[in-house]
Parts: structure tokens; sequence; C-alpha cells
């Protein structure tokens, strides 16, 4: 699904961001990628997403190699993966309904297929009633659950959660990783950044592990072992 | 294209200009004073080249022959005026028409006294009528030089004038509207480039999602075009309710001229006016967005 051949990105200036990255994530897998800052974490969502381009190596998802994507293809291949952020970026003049729409509005998808999937998703992340409430009405775990469903009404084969917890506290940091949880569940492919450490223990999930860009450990059901 | 998808695109294209509206409203005043000007010009220039052309129909060279001139000789002279390239139509008026026609001008009943007698019988004349009033003075030198011919009347009328002021107007108000052009593109970038630093987050959403360039961009394409065709509709629909009384005032004020003043009417002067001042306007909006969302957006 995702797999990653000596992987390097590097900026004009200072060090690589990503040194040799070598990786293989399978479809239907829930993996967390931990580091400390600028361990290279957000550059490798970046690189998956195609907002970046390597400077070395190859990035293959669902078959397709990203070097080979020509710029116009690009939004459709960025249809197959769902994105969550830390600070949601929700658009806060739009109620939650419309914010997960608009997920679907700008790739043309026909409004009666809308009015059926939006409400559905809003089931699925515990929505539903809340479907007209604005961003600034709901609690930070709700409007992660909003991005969550956004990322997810498209039906993407895989997430990419970038620090989906870092701005909540225990208990909707709990919520929210038992939501992608049931999303893994339900067969999407899961990449989650994270510096939470109690839960990264807790969930036995394959964890990988990032320093300074370099890849130091991948561990199939392993513990967050980052020491500054 | 889906029409949900294009209805989506033209609400968020009307919602950037509402969003941005100082600078909106800027960029429309800007393109409303080009269009009125612009709208200005075309009356003037339109209604300039009418009264020309009317006068142009109306102006004509007449000349006179040497006494005791037979008919062969006038009639030679004829053939040549003919073959002349600035010559459109050419009238012989003999000296019994020429009588005729002054009796009943100028004299009425008092022209009994005179008889039989034609005081002008060496009046005889062609009536020469030109393809364009600019060639009057090259066409003038020649028949001075043509044998037989005493005397050469021009018009009084000034066709070069009118034709070299007609020019005038039309560089001074292609100068200014060109001027006027680049303000406007100026404003309207401006506005745009607000638009989407101000949309920088949902651009960006947008992308992630994996809209396409299209849909990402259209909107602020269409909100140049939205300012474009109010912006251009508001100086035209001014221009439209005004002319007529424009016209009227001028008519009033200078009653004198009202031979050479001759108008069109608002209707004729709109069949082009409206068409070329709404495709002007919405094409400095789509100019304008288009090349700032080039510049600013990287999709």
């Amino acid at each position: 699904m995702i797999i990653l051949e000596n992987v390097s990105k590097s900026y004009s200036t200072g060090a690589p961001a990503i040194n040799g990255a070598s990786l293989h994530i399978k479809k239907g897998e829930f993996v967390f990628v931990v580091g400390n800052s600028g361990s290279g974490k957000s550059t490798l969502i970046k690189l998956l997403l195609k907002e970046l381009n390597p400077t070395e190596g190859k990035i293959t998802v669902n078959g397709t190699e990203l070097s080979r994507i020509k710029r116009r293809k690009v939004p459709k291949f960025r249809r197959q993966m769902g994105v969550v952020f830390q600070d949601f970026r929700l658009l806060r003049d739009r109620n939650v309904y419309e914010n997960v729409a608009f997920a679907q509005r700008v790739i043309q998808t026909p409004t009666r297929v809308i009015r059926k999937s939006v409400p559905a998703i809003l089931s699925l992340v515990g929505l539903a009633e809340k479907y007209k409430a604005k961003p600034k009405q709901l609690s930070g775990g709700e409007q992660q659950r909003v991005a969550i469903a956004r990322a997810l009404v498209n039906n993407p084969s895989i997430l990419l959660a970038d620090e989906p917890t870092g701005n909540l506290d225990p208990k909707n940091s709990w919520e929210i990783m038992k939501l992608l949880e049931e999303v893994n569940k339900r067969g999407t492919t899961v990449l989650v950044v994270t510096h939470n450490r109690e839960i990264v223990n807790a969930m036995q999930k394959r964890v990988i592990t990032m320093k300074k860009g370099i890849i130091i450990s991948d561990e199939e059901k392993g513990g967050y072992i980052y020491e500054n | 294209m889906r029409i949900s998808t294009l209805l989506y695109t033209l609400k968020q294209g009307l919602k950037n200009v509402i969003r941005n509206k100082v600078f909106s409203l800027a960029s429309m005043a800007t393109i409303a004073a080009c269009i009125f000007l612009f709208g200005l010009f075309y009356c003037v220039v339109a209604n300039f080249r009418y009264m020309v052309k009317e006068a142009e129909a109306g102006v004509s060279v007449t000349v006179f022959f040497d006494e005791g001139i037979s008919d062969e000789q006038i009639e030679e002279i004829g053939n040549l005026i003919k073959k002349r390239v600035e010559v459109d139509k050419v009238n012989y008026i003999s000296a019994d028409e020429a009588w005729n026609e002054f009796k009943e001008e100028y004299l009425g009943e008092y022209a009994d006294g005179f008889e039989n007698d034609n005081p002008l019988k060496d009046s005889a004349s062609y009536e020469i009528y030109l393809k364009d009033v600019s060639m009057q003075s090259a066409l003038v030198t020649y028949l001075e030089s043509v044998d037989g011919i005493r005397q050469v009347n021009k018009s009084e009328f000034t066709a070069d004038a009118l034709s070299s002021l007609n020019s005038l107007v039309g560089y001074i108000s292609g100068g200014v509207i060109l001027i006027l052009l680049a303000v406007a593109l100026f404003l309207i970038s401006n506005t745009v480039a607000l638009g989407i630093s101000v949309r920088k987050e949902e651009i960006g959403i947008m992308k992630l999602i994996g809209a396409t360039d299209f849909i990402v961009r259209s909107p602020f394409i269409i909100e140049g075009m939205v300012i474009g065709l109010i912006g251009s509709a508001i100086p035209l629909l001014g221009i439209y309710l005004g002319y007529d009384k424009l016209i009227n005032y001028i008519v009033e004020k200078f009653n004198i001229l009202s031979t050479i003043l001759k108008f069109l009417s608002v209707d004729i002067v709109f069949e082009t006016l409206l068409p070329v001042g709404l495709i002007m306007g919405i094409g400095i909006g789509f100019v304008g967005s288009f090349w700032t969302v080039r510049r600013h957006l990287k999709v």
C-alpha cells in the first residue's frame, strides 16, 4: 500500500529532513509514526501527499510511483487519502454539515450523493445531532471528529493523521484514537503521527520511530521508545 | 462540469466579492470610470463620424467654364473629371437649369422682368461629389489646371479639419482608456490577491482533499468577472439614461449649429456600445483575476 525505498528529502538549508527512509505499510494496517520535533514526521506526511517531492528514493502509494504522477493528476491521486491535522483546519464560517460536504463538493460529487453520505459519516463520528453547529460551538474533540468525518467522507483507502490529539485533553484524545481504530477496522489504512506516549504504549500497534530524519526503529507491536 | 459544481463555483465567486467588499467596490468604481469614459468617447466619436458622413454627402465641388466654350469641350472636361479616383458622382447643370434654380430660390415673381434673358448664360457647371472629403484639395488642384475651366468653387465646409479632429478625439480617448484599463487591472489584481490571502486556509484544504486547479481557481476568476460585469453595467446604464438628455441640451445650447449637429439615436449607439462595453468590463475582470490567480495560486 505505502512503500518508501531509500527516500531522502533535503531543503536548501540545513540537514536532510528525511534521510534514507525505507518502509512498507500494508493495506489495512494501523501505524504510529513517533519522534521529536524536527525528526521528519511531518515531512513524511507531505511526501505521501505529494506536497513535496523526495530529493532521492522512490515512494509508491497504492501501486503508483509518486514521481510518475503528472502535476494535473495530483488532485486525483490525493482523493485516495484523507488527512487530519492537529489544528483541525475547519472552515469557521460553515457549519458541520457544510464542512464535511465541502470535501465532496470540491471533487464534484453530485448533490444527491452528498445528501446521503454526509449524514452517514456524521453518524459514524457521533455528530449527527450537531450537523448545524459552527466549529466555534464545538469542543476540540468534536471539531477533530468533524475533521475526521471530512477526511473519510470520500472513502479514502488511507487516512493520514498529523498529531490528531495534539490539541486535545486525555479524554478527547482517547475518543479520537478509538474512532481512528474503528475506521481502521472498517478497512482503511491509518497512519498516525503523534507525540502521545500514553496512547502509543497502550494501543500496541506498529510503531515507526524517527530521529533527525532517520527511521531508527520499526516494531510490529511497539511502544513509545523515543527519548530526547 | 456538473451543474452543482457550476453553481458552487458561482456562489463562491459571489461570496468572494462580498467578503472583500471594499476592494471589490474600488475595483468596480475604477472599471466603471474606465467604461464610462470609453462610453463617452465612443458616443463622441460615433456621432462625429456620423456628422462627418452626413456633411460629406452634401459636399460638392463646382466647376464653371470659360466664356464661349463649346458643348463638346464641356463634355470632354466632364469625361476627364469622371475618370478621377476622387470622384464619386458628376452632375451637369446647364445654364438654363442654373437660371431656373436661381429664379425659384431667390427671385420668385420678380423673375418675370427678365423675360427670356438668361443672365447666367455662362454659368453651366459640373457639380462633383467626392468619395471622401479629405480628397477635396487634390481634386481642386487638378481642376484648376484643366484648360477651359474658369472657376472652381469648393465647399466652405472644412472636412479636413473635421477628419483631423475626429482622429484626435480617437487618439486621446484611446490613451485615456489604456491608462484606466491598466489601473483597473491593477486594482482587480489586488482585490483577487487579497481574496486569495483571506482564503489561504480554505485553498490549502481544497488542495489536500484533491480539488482540481479549475475548482480552486475558478471562484477567483468568477469574482473578477462579476466585478467587471457590475463595473461596466452601471456606467452603461447611466449613459443610456443620460444620452438623450445630453443631446437635447447640446441641441438647445448650440442651436446655431443645428445644420451640422446631427446625432445618432441612443439605440443605434448602444447596438455597438452595449456589447463592447460589457465585453470590455468582463474582459478586464477576467484578465486581471486570471493573471493574479496564475501568479499567486500555485495549486
